[in-house]
């Protein structure tokens, strides 16, 4: 049938893509691993070498795969944020979200005194369950004070407030809790840093997880893009799903922000970047998102670790300033748009 | 449990009962009682505000109210989320962010209540879909993203998205927006072959000329159905202008009417 020949012609571009984003996390996986003191090459040449070995397997290689792990949970909760809510504008950060799983990350280490650094899987678990709950409660207040999602200013403008004030509530703890400061400091920052074997397979797990749910609801994020109504008149049970779709958005921030911290815009530049080269519904973006956060994080990260080495950035302060640079672009091009009243 | 009516059998698609509903807090209908025949076209129509978009909201379900709604002869709260969405399609008015997705995604949206969960479409899917888009003239423009159309353009896709559905019922929230007028004329023989294959269309309609070829009339002001009747009647004409504070005329030219606003001049704009 021509109908369906045709779509097949145009489905091939986003596989091609998919492709594309393994393969430069592949790449960047390598370089990742040969980055820092001992070189990819004399780490070969020294396989027997206990130090050598330790620090790819144990030190590089959670690193790069967490890095990855982050990217893509940022870059799900990014794109389901922004389907859920029918705005572009949509992040993990603008609704608050991380800003409430920080918090519960600062409440559960200045009450149980653990570091962020610990690498333990009891302590990893609970960090994230506490930014479970943290991201989870911020995004419902933000919902609460902008009384529902239909209005995008209100939306975001809420996100900001509720963002702001936990931000401020969990600087109160770390100032009564002095003792996770200088810890908290780094995690404020957005690192990778720290990414051990245990948050690195914790955030994998999440990603596998909340990926399958996401794309089992993609059909309502198709559906809420017609608008509200007409959802419904799909036959969508919005309510259920909504509240699942939420719960996807927390789960991932808040799984990424307990183990790397605050690393801002990614969430918000994989789904832009993605949509900028493919048209696809949402079955096809959230995976495509993924992969393309991965990558993001993957380069942000190495860059990071080459830009002042043989010290390095963390990777928080990289990606706010590169994904600043890109939403200032981004509003530039739809301003210029709007007053040159070109449609494409 | 009730067993589900068999739709075709049914006189009266549509029907409501005491319906009540409220937008923000403030009520906007109130006790509408409603019998739309099957298999005719019926408009809705009444000054702005009136509760026109609401009252087919309620209609359609997608709108919490109080009283009874029964589509085909069962009440639409009871059916199943899916079995209503094979039934009754909805176009509503301003209300998609789409921009993103291609005009075949969105058109293929409407097979939604016919396919299983995560399904690819079938050959069945994709006929529906061909056959919608060819029949607003949308289909050149199948595989451009839906926020690179104009408003007309949109509109036609966003019908054919309706039209999809291949239900027995469809509602339309304003379905001229943004369509020139030879577009409003295609929109009519859409219309008249929808009620040629026994389709029940109920709609709202500001264009009041466009309005008249309508089967019936519902007249509505101040969230109440002020009258309801065929559309040639007198009565209905006289009920038009009423809603209308008699600011409009109604007239016959050729073999069909057409509504006219009147001036009403009561202060030159340059006197002081």
């Amino acid at each position: 049938m021509g109908s369906q020949q045709h779509h097949r012609d145009t489905n091939r571009k986003p596989l091609v893509l998919a492709v594309a984003l393994i393969l430069v996390a592949l790449l960047m996986a390598f370089f990742g691993l040969g980055v820092g003191s001992a070189g990819l090459v004399s780490v070969i040449q020294n396989a027997n070498d206990p130090v050598a070995h330790q620090i790819i397997w144990d030190i590089r290689l959670p690193r790069t795969l967490g890095a990855w792990a982050a990217g893509a949970l940022l870059a799900l909760a990014g794109a389901v944020a922004q389907g859920l809510f029918r705005n572009p504008l949509a992040d993990p950060f603008l609704l608050g979200s991380a800003s409430g799983a920080s918090f519960g990350v600062s409440l559960a280490l200045a009450f149980f005194g653990v570091s962020p650094l610990a690498t333990e899987w009891l302590i990893r678990l609970g960090l994230t369950g506490a930014a479970f709950m943290g991201a989870v409660g911020a995004v419902f207040l933000t919902l609460l004070l902008a009384r529902g999602v239909q209005h995008t200013l209100r939306l975001l403008l809420s996100g900001v407030v509720v963002g702001v004030v936990l931000g401020a509530l969990s600087s109160l703890v770390m100032l009564m809790a002095p003792e996770v400061l200088q810890a908290m400091q780094a995690f404020l920052l957005g690192s990778t840093g720290f990414v051990g074997w245990s948050a690195c397979l914790l955030m994998l797990v999440v990603w596998v997880f909340s990926m399958v749910l996401a794309w089992w609801f993609s059909p309502v994020l198709d559906g809420l893009a017609l608008g509200e109504a007409t959802a419904q008149s799909l036959g969508l049970p919005l309510v259920k799903m909504r509240l699942a779709l939420v719960a996807v958005l927390a789960l991932a921030t808040g799984a990424a922000v307990a183990q790397t911290g605050l690393i801002a815009f990614v969430g918000l530049a994989a789904p832009h970047l993605v949509r900028s080269v493919v048209k696809v519904t949402h079955g096809r973006l959230v995976w495509l998102s993924s992969l393309m956060g991965g990558a993001l994080l993957m380069v942000a990260d190495l860059l990071a670790r080459l830009l002042i080495a043989p010290q390095e950035l963390p990777v928080g302060v990289l990606t706010a300033v590169l994904g600043g640079g890109y939403l200032l672009w981004l509003m530039h091009r739809s301003g210029s748009q709007t007053l040159g009243g070109s449609s494409s | 449990m009730n067993t589900i009516a068999k739709p075709e059998s049914h006189p009266v698609a549509l029907s409501a009962e005491n319906v009540c509903a409220s937008l923000s807090g403030k009520q906007v209908l109130f006790d509408v009682n409603l019998n739309l025949s099957a298999g005719q076209w019926t408009c809705i129509l009444g000054p702005n505000g009136a509760g026109k978009s609401t009252l087919l909201k309620a209609l359609a379900g997608v709108l919490p109210h109080s009283g009874r709604v029964s589509l085909l002869g069962n009440l639409i709260d009871s059916l199943p989320h899916r079995v209503r969405a094979q039934q009754l399609a909805w176009l509503g008015q301003n209300e998609t962010s789409a921009d993103d997705l291609t005009v075949l995604d969105v058109v293929m949206l409407g097979r939604l209540p016919h396919q299983a969960w995560l399904a690819p479409p079938n050959e069945k899917d994709w006929k529906a879909v061909e056959r919608a888009l060819r029949y607003t003239q949308a289909w050149d423009w199948r595989n451009r993203p839906l926020g690179q159309l104009s408003g007309g353009e949109r509109q036609r896709v966003l019908l054919s998205r309706a039209l999809a559905v291949e239900a027995q019922v469809l509602l339309m929230d304003e379905p001229l927006a943004n369509l020139d007028p030879p577009h409003q004329g295609d929109w009519l023989c859409v219309v008249e072959d929808l009620l040629h294959h026994g389709t029940t269309v109920v709609s709202v309609l500001h264009e009041i000329t466009i309005a008249l070829n309508a089967d019936a009339l519902v007249v509505m002001c101040d969230g109440r159905i002020t009258h309801h009747g065929p559309t040639h009647d007198p009565a209905t004409h006289e009920a038009v202008k009423a809603a209308f504070d008699n600011r409009i005329a109604i007239h016959a030219v050729g073999d069909q009417w057409v509504a006219l606003p009147k001036t009403l001049r009561t202060q030159n704009f340059h006197e002081n």
